[in-house]
């Protein structure tokens, strides 16, 4: 007999909500003042502040919910939460 | 690319989020990761989608490590168990309290499997009621703090020493805000043999009123004023501490919380932040941190 469970989900499935529109407040990167360390990257809850090619660092808007953390933990204060505009 | 997908519905500056990106960072693909019921469980899977990029299975809020028994047990009988990690990522209401008899089996029977406890000190999921491990004084929704009462009566359990108690080869504490070093600990948790166990402090921006940009900020203070002490124990002896250079007043560290609002404004406020006090002074005495 072959067990079929349907209660399964696929992986990453959540990719489909797009949670940038919760965002009030948007952090914009400022490349002259960036070191490239990448603490913004590690503390970001949902792991969309990516590396570019040239080292520095920018979000997915996507789904970036403009919590902040990037901006409050970032040693050289080179991100700037702005408030979105319609 | 993090095995945590976005999409998720955890708050803006959500802690459960960063503590279960580092575990998995730290674990890598070759993993299966239980999860009893509270924030995390809930707001990565909203049915019908999942925000894991790992093999993931809940099933009740109280039997998360007798599922992962399961798992594990499962997997040696199949001769699979080699490389694959069992890990179990439960909320501090599901560890220290409505879990603990599953736990204390899982630990007891020695299975091959390593509990993370991401502990915000209340049950934030279901409104912010208090649990075993919602610190001393700390208002909740059944805690309140009012005119006859300063918050939470009862004081923190103790759950890293319970579970030494059992003779888990390797116990440590961790926190959101000092990455690296959780990572570490999570790694060395998983490679080591036999039922391993992870406390990681993680400050709830919903259920502590603060801001959700600060969450690292607050978690790093926590440590700061040895609120929360990092530490391994490897067979029931303390092996390794984070010292700390200068050791802040507990003020700091409580003042930046709505949940502690009242032990600045209602009377005899300060009496009350002297036992938080004492009980940073005991974690430094006890640990050796200075």
């Amino acid at each position: 007999m072959k067990l079929v469970i349907k209660t399964t989900a696929k992986p990453k499935g959540t990719r489909a909500n797009k949670t940038g529109t919760w965002r009030s407040f948007m952090p914009v990167f400022d490349h002259k003042l960036c070191s490239k360390c990448g603490i913004c990257a590690m503390y970001c809850p949902e792991g969309i502040i990516f590396k570019l090619e040239n080292g520095y660092f920018e979000p997915d808007y996507d789904y970036c919910k403009g919590c902040g953390i990037c901006a409050n933990e970032c040693p050289k204060k080179a991100i700037l939460m702005v408030l979105e505009g319609k | 690319m993090s095995l945590l997908a976005p999409g998720h519905r955890g708050c803006a500056g959500c802690c459960d989020a960063l503590a279960g990106k580092f575990v998995l960072d730290a674990v890598g693909k070759d993993c299966i990761v239980v999860s009893p019921t509270g924030c995390l469980e809930v707001f990565t899977t909203p049915y019908p989608e999942s925000a894991w990029g790992v093999p993931w299975i809940h099933s009740l809020f109280e039997n998360a490590a007798a599922v992962a028994s399961g798992v594990e047990a499962a997997y040696k009988a199949l001769g699979k168990k080699n490389k694959t990690k069992i890990i179990v990522i439960g909320g501090d209401g599901a560890t220290l309290d409505i879990g603990l008899q599953a736990i204390s089996g899982a630990f007891e029977r020695g299975h091959d499997l390593t509990y993370i406890c991401v502990d915000n000190e209340a049950y934030m999921n279901t409104g912010v009621q208090r649990s075993g491990a919602t610190p001393l004084f700390a208002s909740t929704t059944t805690s309140p703090a009012g005119k006859v009462s300063f918050g939470n009566p009862q004081h923190k359990k103790n759950m890293p020493a319970i579970i030494a108690a059992h003779g888990s080869p390797y116990v440590a504490t961790a926190s959101i805000s000092y990455a690296p070093d959780l990572i570490k600990k999570v790694k060395k948790a998983t490679e080591t043999k036999g039922p391993t166990y992870v406390h990681v402090h993680a400050p709830c921006c919903t259920g502590w009123k603060f801001e959700g940009s600060k969450t690292i900020e607050v978690g790093r203070l926590a440590v700061e004023t040895a609120m929360w002490p990092l530490y391994e124990m490897e067979n029931g002896e303390v092996t390794g501490v984070r010292k700390l250079k200068k050791r802040k007043p507990v003020e700091e560290y409580l003042k930046v919380q709505g949940r502690y609002k009242h032990l600045f404004t209602a009377e005899g406020g300060t009496e009350e932040i002297k036992k938080i006090q004492a009980i940073a002074d005991w974690n430094v005495k006890h640990f050796g941190l200075e």
